[in-house]
């Protein structure tokens, strides 16, 4: 997780190398609560962990507390939404998906009421174990019809999605990392587009499909790649629903075998979406997909975490090699 | 303009009578609560509250929420008769693309200010708009009338912390308390009472009252107004099937519409009800 990757600005869109930026979520909250007053936050007792404290301090008429009542918390933004406001709704990614399924779907995506659901510590990132560790948040709330989806990178990506839900008339998910957040774009030439997917390299063959963090592991993982001669295509795709389909289809033509990676059950969003799309078009791709297999994970750091699950970039570099060995039937020779 | 009681009455009788229509024309239906709530239902959209069947979305206007939806043959008699529709819209009650389906659907229905169906919801969503009312500076008032099978339902109580927490005096809740639900007896499915010392413990300024009794819930509705720092609950007393005498009290008549017989013989009791 703390990987330095230097040498990614052969990119236009990336920063030279990974920097660290300290809660870029809590900045743009208030820096948009200073523009927009309809913008309301909405908290569960979690105002620190969400990073929605100092929010709460500049804007106290607009902050409110719900406490440990995460079911309630959603139905007070329904009413508030319905009156004009833009709430942004808080807490842990398991608590504000999982537990308050029925009031999301029911109040929230079945009229598209205008409410802005906001996950943190998605998946592995969360130390505290299975209970809260957010694995299905994506899965869950991609079923939902008017519901968009959305798993960022990095801090480029959380300042730039920030703006741009509050403006999206609808309802939204989206997963947070607060403290360090690495960043990784580089924020004068990279924007950020609700359903736009991005291409960072582009290889033969293989491709490499990412969202959310994972983006980090696989940009590590090209370069250690690239010593081997390997240049698989990259693709990075942090908007889940609605997913950028032309640019799956665009790359599904040159590629044999995709791998995807994502911080989250293999089943229901990322993978699952990659596999939709591919087999109802028909294309005769072999589909590898990187993430939590049907398990739940145990409590640990998220480096433990990564690797015992099987996430870290030496194991995307693994998998890139066997499936070209598989492309050419084990006959390939690759440099040490 | 104020209406008299009398007025009042004649409007509930003529509620009752359009739910009984709907439902048989429907073939399916909740009658009972339907019929028990429609005295309060009748009192909020022709007396207490301030709103404009023309402009259904007028800013100011006061907020029903009707949060056991099941019931909402009720309002949408309530609905046609002040204008939001014409009142033959009434007899397509759940047919294929009717605006009138079974449970209450704000994208289709002119007037509803939520959908609901699900139980136990809407309290909360009526404490979303009361504070957004404060936040705004607007003097609209957010009514929520629930069952009491449905304060069950634990995000109700919720509900009841918050609004109290923000001390929302611009809500009031109502609760149908006709001792039914679909499996039988209140009091014997999980029990609820004592309400009034519940809803004091949680803060709220309580009046408990006939809910079938025109007087009594414009007097608790006056009384809600004039409440200053709490919400206030309405803990009215009802008769599940009120005004037709063979579906009072008979837990049967839920969630089952009358048969033409049936139906007949209810509109006889309620055209000849004296007032």
């Amino acid at each position: 997780m703390s990987s330095l990757v230097i040498g990614m600005a052969k990119n236009k869109f990336l920063l030279n190398k990974i920097e660290q930026d300290f809660a870029p979520y809590k900045k743009i909250l208030t820096t948009l609560g200073k523009s927009n007053p309809r913008i309301v936050v909405l908290g569960a007792d979690l105002g620190n962990s969400t990073e929605i404290d100092e929010f709460k301090n500049r804007f106290p008429e607009r902050f409110f507390n719900i406490g440990t009542a995460e079911a309630n918390e959603i139905n007070i933004a329904v009413g508030l939404a319905i009156e004009g406001e833009i709430p942004f709704v808080h807490s842990f990614g398991v608590f504000i998906t999982r537990r308050v399924y029925e009031q999301i779907c029911i109040q929230v995506a079945m009229q598209n009421i205008n409410v802005k659901l906001v996950g943190t510590i998605p998946g592995l990132t969360s130390r505290l174990g299975p209970t809260h560790q957010a694995i299905d948040d994506l899965a869950l709330m991609r079923t939902l019809p008017n519901m968009t989806v959305i798993d960022p990178a990095d801090a480029t990506e959380i300042s730039q999605a920030i703006p741009l839900i509050a403006e999206h008339q609808g309802p939204v998910y989206i997963r947070m990392m607060r403290r360090e957040v690495p960043k990784i774009f580089d924020s004068k030439k990279y924007q950020f587009q609700i359903g736009k997917a991005v291409q960072i390299q582009e290889g033969k063959d293989i491709a490499i499909i990412t969202s959310g963090i994972m983006l980090n592991q696989a940009l590590t993982a090209t370069l250690k790649l690239e010593k081997k001669g390997i240049f698989p295509t990259l693709l990075h795709i942090s908007t889940i629903k609605p997913i950028d389909k032309p640019a799956i289809l665009k790359l599904a033509k040159k590629v044999k075998t995709i791998i995807t990676i994502e911080n989250h059950l293999i089943t229901g969003s990322l993978g699952s979406t990659i596999a939709e799309i591919i087999a109802e078009k028909g294309f005769d791709i072999t589909l590898v997909r990187m993430g939590l297999q049907n398990e739940f994970a145990t409590p640990g750091t998220p480096d433990y975490l990564f690797k015992k699950y099987k996430l870290t970039d030496d194991n995307i570099v693994d998998k890139v090699i066997s499936a070209l060995k598989k492309l050419n039937n084990d006959k390939l020779k690759i440099k040490n | 303009m104020a209406k008299s009681v009398i007025e009042l009455k004649k409007i509930a009788r003529k509620i009752r009578v359009l739910i009984i229509k709907m439902l048989t024309e429907a073939g399916s239906g909740h009658p009972g609560g339907s019929l028990s709530i429609a005295d309060i239902i009748t009192a909020l959209y022709f007396e207490i509250m301030n709103h404009d069947p023309k402009n259904p979305k007028w800013p100011q206007r006061d907020r029903f929420i009707l949060s056991k939806g099941h019931c909402v043959p009720a309002q949408y008699a309530a609905l046609a008769l002040c204008g939001y529709f014409d009142e033959e819209l009434l007899m397509t009650l759940r047919k294929f693309n009717s605006p009138l389906q079974g449970h209450p659907d704000m994208t289709r229905t002119t007037g509803l200010e939520i959908s609901s169906g699900s139980l136990g919801q809407g309290l909360s969503v009526g404490c979303g708009m009361a504070i957004a009312g404060k936040y705004d500076q607007k003097d609209y008032r957010v009514y929520v009338a629930m069952g009491d099978g449905e304060i069950q339902e634990g995000q109700v109580w919720e509900a009841a912390m918050s609004a109290a927490h923000y001390k929302l005096d611009n809500l009031c809740a109502f609760i149908d308390y006709n001792k039914l639900q679909i499996d039988g007896k209140v009091e014997d499915i999980m029990n609820v009472s004592p309400l009034q010392s519940k809803w004091t413990a949680f803060g709220w300024n309580v009046l408990e009252i006939d809910g079938n009794n025109m007087e009594e819930i414009l007097n608790a509705c006056y009384k809600a107004k004039n409440t200053k720092d709490n919400p206030t609950v309405i803990i009215a007393h009802t008769t599940k099937g009120k005004g037709v005498s063979f579906m009072e009290g008979v837990v049967g008549f839920h969630g089952v519409a009358p048969t033409k017989e049936e139906c007949e013989k209810a509109l006889k009791e309620l055209q000849e009800e004296v007032i």
